[in-house]
């Protein structure tokens, strides 16, 4: 069963073009790392399917909603609401609201989106600050914890949403390589709990054990899609190549 | 420090002397062209000379001294101070003799006898002889007058002040005041003059004298002789009839000498300190309102202009250029007197008004930095969890926006604080005003400056303490 279908996706930013007919079928608990060296298209694909990002062609189909080009915040408020009410998103830079204390970064969107009463939200909050394991500091504001906590947060937050797709930024390129692991178990642990997710990473070896399918860009098209054995140990194609041998010098 | 010992020792003013007028070959004269029409004001013809009854008074003077005059400009109010300062020679515009004046300058005698006429609205006429039947009424007058005195003693009476001859009668047109108490000179040009306003009642007279410093003898001797010789060769009568001022009231003045006093300065009394007191009150309640309205018409301002349609924000662009770049005494003026037949709003409420429009402005460039200063991901963050965007603004972005424009907004209140000052121009007696108004009935500035600086500092010094303080607590980290 289809969770999200994206057809013949264009984009383009100052005229040039950065996605140029992608085509991405996406099953209910499937999970799909996404490979592809930088300018690739990786982040302008993931911020379509919640039209952070508008696109020029093609189109998206995710949580019973059509996105199409030329949709507007404003004009088409309630549809893109309706998404990205049920698309979860982790960003690269966490993006925590620094003025609301952990819990409450957590209880904002369901009290508010969904109208979820104060002990509801916050009972809801705690699980999943248990599930990431910083229950302990739920009082804290987020500038308190150290990186990985803070993505820990942010998934727990994206999560109050109970989406049924997540989509992950590079959850763990702006972190302290010592902090990379908790945030990738946390995913990891999401994964095998058949959470839907779309993950933009650069992590090969996450990508090996978690993913249920590779999908590598180059130049805004899909250059290869497989799964993780047949794509990290068999590419095809060049792009996927020169990705290997570039990770495995690092 | 340098400056108040200056202040103190107040010039060179007790060198002079009629030698001195006599070896410099100008007779400096104080007077302020506010006045208007006829005492001395700018040649209508518009060649930057000046002319008016007064300066052919002060020009028939220096000729009989052998000198030139040269004329000095000050606020009327603030005429004895220069004086006093040294900035001329002698006062000769339209100064009433008053006990208390008397006692601060030495006269002249006459050169003009004026009565004080009470202005009503044509309406209210019948039922107004006098300022007996003005009990609980406002009357306007000119701060630090003869006027001022007369209304002031009148029981149950509240004197509103103003700067200018023209804006008391505006305020009695638009039904602010219930009548003007002024000059029989200003009242024909300035009230009467006008439809609608009548005359009701003489409530009492006096006459205008040329002041000179109380240590310079002799100039003030020199001049009581110069006067009654220009008074005696019939000069004077032809100047006042030239100007349409010579009346029956004038042929008996000035024919006796000048009165001269000893100086006895009063001190400030408990009385003046409870004044002052009453008048940072209005301050702060001033400042408060004001900047309540700032604050949250700022905020709309920013919003709009950030959010808004198209019109709305280069509405609100139009608003923020307009009202940051024109000055805000400007703004009072124009909104207390400019718009009053349309919009006839009390003084107070125009100063709340007009400080606080003027203030919003400012305000909303501050949240506008806020605003900007919040990274973009943010709203993408709140706008991913399925926010709407009136929510992420509220919720997530404003919060932020609002917490980095603090400061600023803190520093503005304290801005504003010291800016009602400026409200006096439209007859409001904050503590400014009421500084100003003690320091003409005492001999001096720096007493009742001083005091008013304690009270304006007793006011803003606990403020930034309180905004430090609720920066701090706002402040997502505890420092």
């Amino acid at each position: 069963m289809t969770t999200l279908e994206v057809r013949e996706l264009c984009s383009e930013r100052g005229g040039a073009p950065v996605l140029a007919g992608v085509d991405l079928h996406v099953g209910r608990g499937e999970v799909v790392a996404i490979l592809g060296a930088s300018g690739s298209g990786k982040t302008t694909l993931l911020r379509s399917i919640n039209y952070l990002t508008p696109f020029a062609g093609g189109e998206v189909r995710v949580a019973d909603e059509r996105l199409v080009p030329g949709m507007c915040e404003r004009r088409d408020a309630a549809r893109l609401q309706a998404v990205r009410r049920r698309v979860g998103m982790v960003f690269q830079s966490f993006q925590l609201f620094p003025h609301l204390r952990v819990v409450e970064n957590l209880t904002e969107a369901p009290r508010r989106v969904l109208g979820l009463g104060v002990a509801e939200a916050r009972a809801q909050a705690m699980r999943l600050l248990e599930r990431v394991g910083l229950e302990d500091r739920a009082d804290d504001y987020p500038q308190r914890l150290s990186g990985g906590q803070q993505q820990r947060v942010a998934i727990a937050r994206a999560l109050a949403m109970t989406p049924e797709v997540m989509l992950f930024d590079e959850p763990t390129s702006a972190l302290d390589p010592s902090l990379v692991g908790e945030v990738l178990s946390v995913v990891a642990d999401l994964a095998a709990g058949g959470q839907t997710m779309l993950v933009v990473t650069h992590e090969m070896g996450f990508a090996r054990r978690v993913a249920t399918r590779v999908v590598v860009l180059a130049d805004g098209r899909i250059a290869e899609e497989g799964t993780p054995a047949e794509v990290l140990d068999a590419p095809r194609s060049a792009a996927t190549r020169a990705l290997l041998g570039h990770a495995s010098r690092v | 420090m340098a400056v108040m010992v200056a202040l103190v020792a107040g010039g060179d003013a007790a060198a002079d002397g009629v030698e001195a007028v006599r070896t410099r070959g100008v007779l400096r004269w104080c007077g302020d062209l506010q006045g208007g029409e006829p005492y001395v004001f700018q040649d209508p013809r518009g060649d930057g000379g000046l002319v008016g009854f007064e300066v052919e008074i002060a020009d028939a003077l220096a000729r009989a001294l052998g000198v030139r005059a040269e004329f000095v400009q000050n606020d009327w109010q603030m005429l004895v101070p220069a004086l006093e300062r040294g900035d001329c020679d002698i006062v000769l515009n339209g100064l009433e003799v008053t006990p208390a004046r008397a006692a601060r300058v030495a006269f002249s005698r006459p050169y003009y006898g004026f009565s004080l006429t009470l202005v009503v609205r044509t309406a209210d006429a019948p039922r107004v002889h006098g300022l007996g039947d003005l009990r609980g009424h406002r009357v306007a007058t000119l701060g630090g007058s003869l006027a001022a005195d007369v209304v002031q003693a009148a029981p149950g009476v509240r004197m509103v002040l103003h700067e200018g001859v023209e804006e008391p009668y505006i305020d009695l047109e638009q039904g602010r005041v219930d009548g003007v108490v002024l000059d029989n000179i200003i009242a024909a040009r300035y009230g009467l003059t006008r439809d609608g306003l009548v005359q009701a009642a003489e409530v009492g007279d006096g006459t205008y004298a040329i002041a000179t410093r109380p240590a310079d003898a002799t100039l003030a001797r020199a001049i009581d002789d110069a006067l009654a010789g220009v008074r005696s060769r019939g000069e004077l009568r032809t100047i006042l009839e030239r100007w349409h001022l010579w009346d029956g009231r004038q042929a008996g003045i000035g024919e006796t000498g000048s009165a001269t006093a000893v100086p006895t300065p009063r001190r400030l009394q408990w009385h003046d300190v409870r004044l002052f007191l009453q008048g940072a009150g209005v301050t702060i309640v001033i400042s408060v309102l004001s900047m309540a309205l700032a604050v949250t018409g700022g905020l709309g301002l920013s919003l709009a202009r950030r959010y808004g349609s198209r019109l709305a924000a280069v509405a609100a662009t139009g608003y923020v250029e307009l009202f940051r770049g024109t000055p805000v005494l400007l703004q009072l003026y124009v909104l207390y007197y400019g718009l009053a037949p349309w919009i006839a709003l009390d003084a107070f409420t125009a100063a709340v008004v007009g400080l606080g429009m003027n203030y919003a402005a400012y305000e909303a460039e501050l949240y506008r930095a806020g605003l900007d200063a919040v990274p973009i991901g943010q709203t993408e963050a709140a706008l991913a969890l399925g926010m709407p965007r009136a929510t992420a603004v509220r919720r997530i972005v404003l919060p932020q926006a609002v917490r980095i424009a603090l400061p600023g907004i803190a520093n503005d209140f304290i801005a504003l604080l010291k800016d009602t000052s400026l409200v006096s121009v439209i007859t409001v007696v904050e503590l400014t005003k009421q500084m100003t108004i003690t320091a003409v009935d005492l001999r001096g500035w720096l007493v009742p400056g001083l005091l008013c600086a304690t009270l304006y500092l007793a006011m803003s010094v606990p403020l930034s303490r309180l905004a430090r303080r609720l920066e701090r607590r706002l402040a997502p980290v505890p420092a």
